[in-house]
């Protein structure tokens, strides 16, 4: 089987401002056709990777290729190969969606002929064709990200490079910009960034996980949910005695805790849990709570499951000021994870020790 | 050079487009039409004294409107954070700033032209050469491409449109005050400062329709030396 060919290598890449080191030691590699998501809290270094690779920033020393090309050493040809769309999309606010997208495909080397034929397509992709003629002033926050994207992509760049790019959308917009992403994967390879898991777990097909301007962890979804959960929360809601609901689940082989907490729906002897335990025990679960005659309703992972993840891998344990607060941390959600990017990344000597303590604990 | 025109006939019709652009010009006529009125229409002179003193006035207003069009131009977009789309295009740096330096010569050109409706009142009641005016014209521009090019500069050093505004006003004033501060020096120290005033010995023999190939030059030293300035700043900002 022939190895993917690499469009972004990057190895042992370190930026320093001033005697702050940002980024570094960073290696990694994307492969064509990848949609990868950068993750880290805000200080991680993800931003200052991006503008690297987008050619706006020089790198302290390593090798960052794109597409087999040096970005110290070939800056304009890398330039041509990248759309880049920084945390916010520099738009001319006096110009029209469709003068704007014009201006940045001949930015980018198209010719008048060539910009003329792709800037229609550009709009019908990113659905602003409705807005083309609008002054990009008066269109909402999530016309204007969808503008920063279609800037990205005008003149078909091989790698698109987002940084943040679902940051601050509503819901509705939140999920139109994933499916916008999704129908850009075949044509590009795309590395973008969050600093909140669930919002692009969906969209990427690998997450590289950021902590102190090092990678902390690589891996899908699942990889990392397996290699790194001690504890899996399932939540269950059912219909019964309380008492002996959570007698029948604590029984379970791997359970760890069994606790109720509010049901999301009403009903007469409804109730919910919330149970922790070693490993997938759903399946044991469920038979045992049958099996001791309390009707089941509803059996699902629990939803912050995927953010604890990140949180425990971005080092949020030092943040939050020792590895006492994780369960808190866990039931903390994005408030909680807000938090913990307040105090994050305030300099190397935190990180370095939430990395000493990741390599004591967790193990990545 | 293809990507240095992209890059001004966006700023041009932004300028169109924005209200600073028309704001500057009409202030800039207001100015110049009261001081001709003031200075020029009043009293019993020779012609060319008038169209003399036209020029002068004409001359601090666009060395002013010079340097508040090129605030915007580098700080303006940093504040914006729209800098980064020029950045991170495969454009070099100096086509940025030509670019840039290109559409607001363009506009202080055009607002400076369009103040010729007053030198050509002269010919109502007097008379002067029609090659008296252009090189009165050919003065001030160039006097304005300089301020320009000061005006860049200020604006790639400055993070902030008010730094630069403020820097920009005061390397300005430094410029052209240099005159004085030679007639308190002793020669050769004198010689020079004056020659590198600003406006003082360059700007009088373009005033009076003279045309010297050193002005000329000199002039266009200056504009070069402060656009490679700002072109190099630009540069060291980027990689930083």
């Amino acid at each position: 089987m022939t190895k993917a060919f690499a469009v972004i290598e990057i190895v042992d890449l370190y930026k320093y401002y001033g005697e702050r080191r940002a980024v570094g030691p960073l290696s990694f590699s994307i492969e064509a056709g990848e949609i990868v998501g950068l993750l880290g809290l805000n200080g991680a270094g993800k931003t200052t990777t991006l503008r690297i690779l987008a050619c706006d920033l020089l790198p302290s020393s390593g090798s960052v290729r794109v597409n087999g090309l040096d970005v110290v050493e070939s800056p304009h040809e890398v330039r041509s190969l990248i759309g880049y769309l920084p945390d916010t999309p520099p738009l001319y606010g006096e110009m029209t969606v469709r003068a704007y997208l014009h201006f940045a495909a001949r930015l980018r080397g198209l010719s008048k002929a060539s910009a003329d034929k792709r800037v229609p397509e550009v709009l019908e992709a990113t659905a602003l064709a409705e807005v083309q003629d609008q002054l990009i002033a008066s269109l909402s926050h999530g016309y204007k990200q969808r503008v920063g994207i279609a800037q990205a992509i005008v003149h078909g760049p091989k790698l698109l490079v987002l940084d943040e790019p679902i940051s601050g959308l509503d819901p509705v917009q939140i999920v139109e910009m994933r499916e916008l992403l999704r129908s850009l994967k075949g044509e590009h390879t795309i590395l973008l960034s969050s600093h909140i898991l669930s919002e692009i777990s969906e969209t990427c097909d690998r997450l590289l996980v950021i902590r102190d301007g090092q990678i902390a962890a690589t891996g899908t979804e699942a990889e990392l949910s397996a290699k790194l959960l001690k504890n899996q929360r399932i939540d269950v809601t059912v219909r019964g005695d309380e008492e002996k609901a959570k007698e029948a689940a604590s029984g379970v082989p791997g359970v760890v805790s069994v606790e109720a907490i509010d049901a999301t729906e009403g009903g007469e002897g409804v109730i919910a849990l919330r149970i922790e335990s070693e490993g997938d025990t759903r399946e044991a679960v469920c038979r045992a709570l049958v099996t001791a005659g309390i009707g089941l309703l509803e059996v699902r992972r629990g939803e912050r499951e995927l953010e604890s993840v990140f949180l425990e891998l971005a080092g949020a344990e030092t943040a939050d000021g020792g590895s006492g607060a994780a369960p808190k941390k866990k039931r903390a959600g994005k408030k909680g994870a807000k938090k913990v990017r307040a105090t994050a990344g305030e300099g190397d000597a935190g990180a370095k020790d939430a990395t000493a303590e990741k390599e004591d604990g967790s193990g990545t | 050079m293809r990507n240095a025109l992209l890059v001004a006939g966006r700023e041009i019709g932004s300028y169109g487009r924005s209200l600073l652009g028309w704001a500057i010009g009409a202030a800039a006529l207001l100015v110049e039409g009261v001081w001709f009125s003031a200075n020029g229409l009043s009293g019993s002179r020779m012609s060319a004294d008038v169209l003399r003193e036209f020029f002068n006035g004409a001359s601090g207003v666009t060395m002013i409107v010079a340097v508040l069009m090129s605030i915007p131009l580098l700080a303006g977009e940093r504040e914006r954070g729209t800098l980064v789309l020029l950045n991170t295009a495969p454009i070099r740096d100096v086509e940025i700033i030509v670019g840039k330096y290109l559409a607001a010569l363009a506009m202080v050109a055009l607002i400076t032209l369009v103040s010729v409706y007053m030198p050509l009142l002269i010919f109502v009641n007097g008379k002067v050469s029609l090659g008296h005016v252009a090189v009165g014209y050919t003065g001030i521009v160039l006097l304005g491409s300089a301020a320009l090019a000061i005006g860049m500069f200020t604006s790639a050093v400055s993070r902030s449109q008010v730094m630069a505004a403020i820097l920009g006003g005061l390397l300005l004033a430094v410029m052209v005050t240099l005159w004085l501060v030679a007639k308190v020096t002793e020669p050769p120290v004198n010689g020079v400062l004056s020659g590198m005033a600003l406006h003082h010995q360059r700007q009088f023999p373009f005033m009076t329709g003279v045309l010297k190939l050193e002005n000329v030059v000199y002039y266009v030293a200056v504009t070069y030396f402060f656009l490679l300035a700002a072109t190099k700043t630009l540069e060291a900002r980027r990689w930083r």
